[in-house]
């Protein structure tokens, strides 16, 4: 785990709709489709481009599933490095802005 | 004194398929009369039609016969092509033009993809799956090559309204999702009737041991619906549209998972 901040938000090139209890992805580019598993919907929800993610990690993900933060933290970050390899987050250390349009999740 | 220009009649037909009406304009007659029968009940008597399409008939010096197809945007022009043709279409202006040798086969994949395009933009879709109308709804029947979509059209009873045994054509209309008869014939090499009815069920085939309805739950119709539909472009914002009118549709029409024998029995459950 490292100290610095790092700051998540949705790619605006993911299209998201959740079905039932599962959260779909599409990638417009590669028209990849993707099931996203709980801590990572939780992620993908949370990923406002704003709240670092050790916060996001603390108040979504610790008080949902017994983990220890620290443990918390690792998990997430690599997760939403992985996320970020699969072009549905953006990763930053400085806090990402909200683009001009992008594609809102649906419900 | 005759004249120096020569005159070339032109002919054409309106093709009205999902109620999408596009013009083909040819110099030939032999091949306006082979449109005419391919497309005999989707042939409109209208003047007027959305989308104006010239053919040009010659043998494609460029053609691969073997090259997959691709469908591409620039400039807000698309571009599709194959080894047997080669279009371009203007959705601003309604216009396009194919390049093609006089046969069916090349015409027809530029209007299943054009009205892809189409549906994309308007919330519907083009899907691998037969369909047919019963007591005034419409049933679709979706899955790969070899699910069954020619078996469980060739045992309709004789009260079902056959759209399709490869290729529906599903609008949404208001808030209802209304399926449509296609010319898009599969191994029943039959014509779909150019019929329309709010779609009641879409069931997702599998053959088995006997014959079952099974529920399913909305993330894998939603998959399953995706990975039936028919799309060609790698354009993002047709993808999202895509992707969020096959949510759309598990959100508001109920999808089964029908496991069938192949026996004219499995109709009494449906309709």
């Amino acid at each position: 785990m490292t100290n610095r901040k790092l700051y998540v938000a949705r790619s605006p090139r993911i299209a998201a709709r959740k079905l039932g209890e599962e959260m779909l992805v599409m990638s417009g580019q590669g028209s990849t489709l993707f099931t996203l598993n709980p801590t990572a919907t939780i992620l993908w929800q949370a990923a406002d481009g704003a709240t670092p993610l050790d916060e996001i990690v603390e108040r979504r993900i610790c008080s949902e599933f017994e983990v220890k933060p620290e443990e918390a933290m690792r998990d997430a970050e690599a997760l939403a490095e992985d996320l970020a390899k699969h072009g549905i987050l953006l990763i930053s250390e400085q806090p990402i802005p909200k683009p001009v349009s992008s594609v809102q999740e649906s419900r | 004194m005759p004249g120096l220009a020569t005159q070339v009649e032109r002919y054409s037909v309106v093709i009205s398929i999902g109620g999408v009406s596009v013009r083909v304009n040819t110099t030939d007659a032999d091949f306006l009369e082979l449109l005419q029968d391919r497309y005999a009940g989707f042939m409109s008597a209208e003047e007027r039609a959305e989308f104006d399409f010239n053919v040009d008939l010659s043998p494609l010096a460029f053609a691969d016969p073997d090259a997959d197809v691709s469908v591409t945007c620039r400039s807000g022009r698309w571009f599709m092509e194959r080894g047997d043709f080669r279009a371009e279409w203007e959705p601003a202006t309604g216009t396009g033009r194919i390049y093609q040798s006089a046969n069916p086969y090349s015409i027809d994949s530029v209007l299943r993809i054009v009205h892809t395009l189409v549906m994309a933009r308007r919330g519907g879709f083009l899907l691998h799956s037969a369909s047919a109308i019963r007591n005034g709804k419409a049933f679709l029947f979706a899955g790969v090559s070899g699910a069954g979509k020619t078996t469980i059209s060739r045992l309709a009873p004789a009260d079902a309204i056959l759209l399709t045994d490869e290729i529906s054509y599903v609008r949404k209309l208001d808030e209802d999702y209304v399926a449509f008869g296609t010319p898009f014939a599969g191994e029943l090499a039959k014509l779909g009737e150019n019929a329309s009815a709010p779609v009641a069920a879409l069931y997702l085939l599998a053959q088995g041991p006997a014959n079952r309805i099974d529920p399913v739950a909305a993330a894998d119709a939603g998959r399953e619906l995706l990975a039936n539909m028919l799309f060609f472009a790698a354009d993002q914002r047709l993808v999202h549209s895509v992707f969020q009118a096959a949510c759309d549709f598990v959100h508001r029409v109920a999808v089964y998972r029908l496991t069938f024998l192949p026996d004219a029995r499995v109709w009494e459950m449906i309709g």
